[in-house]
């Protein structure tokens, strides 16, 4: 799993049917000092999650398509939780 | 997934079985910002886009979920056209 900051919103018509009612949110993985780090990326979101919140990621297919609730949807990043807090070194 | 612009289409004759009738499309990654990021790829795609679209894509082998019981060979698909994104 990563850390990512919510940063936008995709709104799509046409898609596959496993995305029909989910919400699509842009996310930017982060380090734990908050700095950008990679590309954007697009996850279903499965908590609620808005933007600017500070959301745990996954990047994997199966992972992603429980998080959805749904077997074999053609996903690869989902949102799983919203972070309170991170207790972390970045140098430990 | 990740957003990308298609720039091209990819025509080939000789081919996997599991690849004949599937569109194949040139994409150009992008940003949220809609800059392009990282390389140009091809993937198969499932939902009728075309060139000069925004789309996203899945990597990895759920791309060859919508074609399912085919197994298509693929490692990147098309699988939503953007109407619109919004940033902060």
């Amino acid at each position: 799993m990563q850390i990512a900051r919510v940063v936008g919103t995709v709104v799509s018509t046409q898609k596959h049917r496993a995305f029909e009612g989910g919400k699509l949110l842009l996310v930017q993985p982060v380090t734990l000092d908050d700095q950008p780090r990679g590309a954007t990326l697009l996850a279903v979101d499965s908590v609620g999650a808005g933007v600017h919140e500070k959301v745990l990621i996954v990047l994997e297919g199966r992972a992603a398509g429980e998080a959805l609730g749904r077997k074999g949807a053609p996903v690869d990043a989902a949102v799983i939780g919203i972070i309170d807090r991170v207790d972390a070194e970045p140098s430990a | 997934m990740q957003l990308a612009k298609v720039i091209g289409d990819v025509v080939t004759t000789r081919k996997d079985e599991n690849l004949v009738s599937v569109t194949l499309l040139v994409l150009q990654p992008i940003g949220a910002d809609g800059t392009p990021v990282g390389r140009t790829l091809v993937a198969v795609d499932a939902v009728g886009a075309g060139v000069g679209e925004t789309v996203f894509f899945v990597r990895g082998k759920e791309a060859s979920y919508p074609f399912h019981p085919t197994e298509v060979p693929t490692d990147a698909g098309i699988v939503g056209i953007v109407d619109h994104w919004s940033t902060d």
